[in-house]
């Protein structure tokens, strides 16, 4: 597709040479983007300079099999808890006011949590819920628990799955706000004059019109949580439980030889993940946009 | 009918109340807790303000934790240098491509999107073997990093930067200034750098926001950036790495407050309304 239009413009243009202008760029996005996708996809068939399945097949070795259905499912549990409450907030603040700093104020912290989360979340979490921290400490006095924490925040579907929500809920808000906002309050209107409740409403205007949205959102998140790297690997010290630490487990590790290229492949598989979800929100993106008019 | 009104209204002022009160506690914990935590003496029990003192000598901080001083430096090298490059190859090329070149629009815009679809941790690992000839070439410093981020950024950079050019007629803009006889470069530097202005700001923020906050990069290739400094001092000294944790945030947290107010004159000018949208739009 991208050839032929390639080709439409040689046409319509003169040979002026305008082409040069572009080489920058694409010869620096050739160096570190395409290159780089290609020595992925490439690679994760290729061992010792034969081409081989037997990356491929290294992905059903029982600790890969394990770490992609561990992320798979944090990923969904976080995009699903996180999607929900942050649809909420969502909801609520669209009906403060919109200049309002208390708005500002939630999208800024929201931006923040969203963005920079990575260490410095981890981090505060450690701080906050360790042993003898703050929230052990006080669930301990009217109590609850030990004061202790044990070692849950360390494991993946129970700590990891907490501080997960810290980035998925704010991440939702800053992307389903826009769509509860384009909400028209004479939709609202036009069903109470017809005599609909609010339940209604919510079933059969508002409803109807923010689910490919909703969905939308919940599928940005779960690629979200997918490939997230940075707060896991400051968190777990033990082994790799997800797996985008397998992954950076192949960098650190080179006793295995050929290991780097099994990494490859599971790259590749995370590629493949991440690509067919967000094929499906491209398509559910386009069904949204026909009533909100941004 | 307005006594409905007023009760629903009501009603929704509760609602509104409740969550944004339940979810901004929960949120707000974790910063209680470092602060709670970096204030601790944690030989006797009681309080101590010995973390933040520490902290803020900066010739005591950069002797007894040196990965905390050079990777400070490199980020702040890597956050100039990743948007002066990214904003070197997508203003020119975006804006001679809207002039001179439509046909290649779709082209440009699928390549500046395809980082969405390589998450970090997979882009490393592509990254590798040219990695090795940046080494060869440049010395393994951290801040050759910007090469890597800017296509980390290149997403998000091209949606702030296409939604300025949309709203400039660029052709006009360019054939009277080329009338009146100037060169491309003038057009670039004198004519559409100005006329970006609010778009260029926002594309360099997200990119400044994107690099202080990289991890996964720069930890796997082994260079020590802000965050992978951190993250190598909470291994020994958790209340200081904590410390540090928390004024990222909150200097973070800060700028994005502040420009939410520069951002509110014009709707959809925001940096917020960008990152939505970005967030929106593409796939």
């Amino acid at each position: 597709m991208a050839d032929a239009q390639r080709g439409g413009a040689h046409r319509r243009l003169r040979p002026s040479g305008a082409l040069l202008g572009v080489v920058p760029f694409f010869a620096y996005v050739t160096i570190f983007l395409l290159i780089p996708t290609l020595v992925v996809l490439i690679g994760a068939f290729v061992s010792d300079g034969a081409i081989t399945l037997g990356n491929i097949n290294a992905l059903w070795e029982p600790a890969v099999v394990t770490a992609l259905w561990q992320s798979v499912f944090l990923s969904a549990v976080t995009s699903l808890i996180g999607a929900v409450v942050g649809a909420l907030l969502a909801y609520a603040l669209s009906t403060a006011r919109p200049d309002g700093t208390l708005k500002k104020l939630v999208t800024s912290l929201c931006g923040v949590l969203a963005q920079f989360g990575g260490v410095a979340l981890a981090f505060a979490f450690l701080a906050t819920f360790g042993a003898g921290a703050i929230v052990p400490t006080l669930l301990h006095e009217i109590g609850i628990g030990s004061g202790n924490s044990g070692l849950w925040i360390y494991e993946w579907n129970q700590g990891l799955l907490l501080v997960y929500l810290y980035f998925q809920i704010p991440l939702m808000l800053i992307v389903f706000l826009p769509a509860v906002e384009g909400l028209k309050p004479q939709w609202r209107e036009a069903t109470e004059t017809l005599g609909g409740s609010t339940l209604l409403y919510w079933r059969k205007v508002a409803g109807p019109i923010l689910m490919p949205s909703f969905i939308g959102a919940l599928l940005l998140l779960f690629t979200n949580a997918f490939s997230a790297y940075a707060t896991a690997a400051a968190l777990v010290s033990q082994g790799s439980p997800l797996l985008p630490l397998q992954i950076g487990g192949t960098f650190t590790s080179e006793v295995v030889l050929g290991q780097a290229n099994v990494g490859k492949a599971m790259a590749l598989e995370m590629m493949v993940v991440v690509g067919v979800v967000m094929v499906i929100y491209a398509i559910l993106d386009r069904r949204a946009s026909k009533w909100l008019v941004r | 009918m307005t006594g409905q009104r007023a009760r629903f209204r009501r009603r929704q002022t509760i609602l509104r109340r409740v969550v944004v009160t339940v979810v901004l506690v929960f949120f707000f914990v974790p910063f209680y807790g470092m602060l709670d935590f970096t204030t601790k003496n944690l030989a006797t029990g009681g309080r101590s303000l010995q973390t933040w003192k520490t902290l803020l000598d900066f010739g005591e901080i950069g002797s007894t934790y040196p990965d905390l001083k050079s990777g400070f430096i490199a980020s702040v090298l890597l956050a100039i240098l990743t948007p002066a490059i990214m904003l070197m190859l997508l203003v020119p090329t975006m804006t001679w491509v809207r002039l001179r070149l439509p046909g290649l629009s779709r082209t440009l815009e699928f390549i500046c999107l395809l980082p969405l679809t390589v998450p970090a941790i997979v882009l490393v690992v592509g990254l590798t073997p040219i990695y090795a000839w940046v080494t060869y070439f440049f010395g393994g410093a951290t801040v050759w990093l910007c090469f890597a981020y800017v296509i980390l950024v290149l997403p998000y950079a091209y949606r702030a930067l296409d939604t300025g050019l949309r709203a400039i007629d660029v052709r006009t803009l360019a054939e009277a200034a080329r009338s009146l006889g100037a060169g491309w470069g003038t057009v670039m530097w004198r004519i559409i750098l100005p006329n970006l202005r609010t778009a260029v700001l926002s594309a360099s923020f997200l990119a400044v926001a994107l690099t202080l906050g990289e991890f996964t990069i720069a930890n796997l290739f082994s260079r020590t950036n802000l965050q992978v400094a951190m993250f190598l001092v909470g291994k020994s000294d958790a209340q200081i790495s904590v410390a540090v944790a928390f004024l990222a945030l909150v200097f973070a947290f800060v700028v994005l407050f502040a420009m939410s107010f520069v951002g509110s004159g014009k709707a959809g000018t925001s940096v917020f309304a960008r990152l939505r949208r970005t967030k929106k739009e593409t796939a």
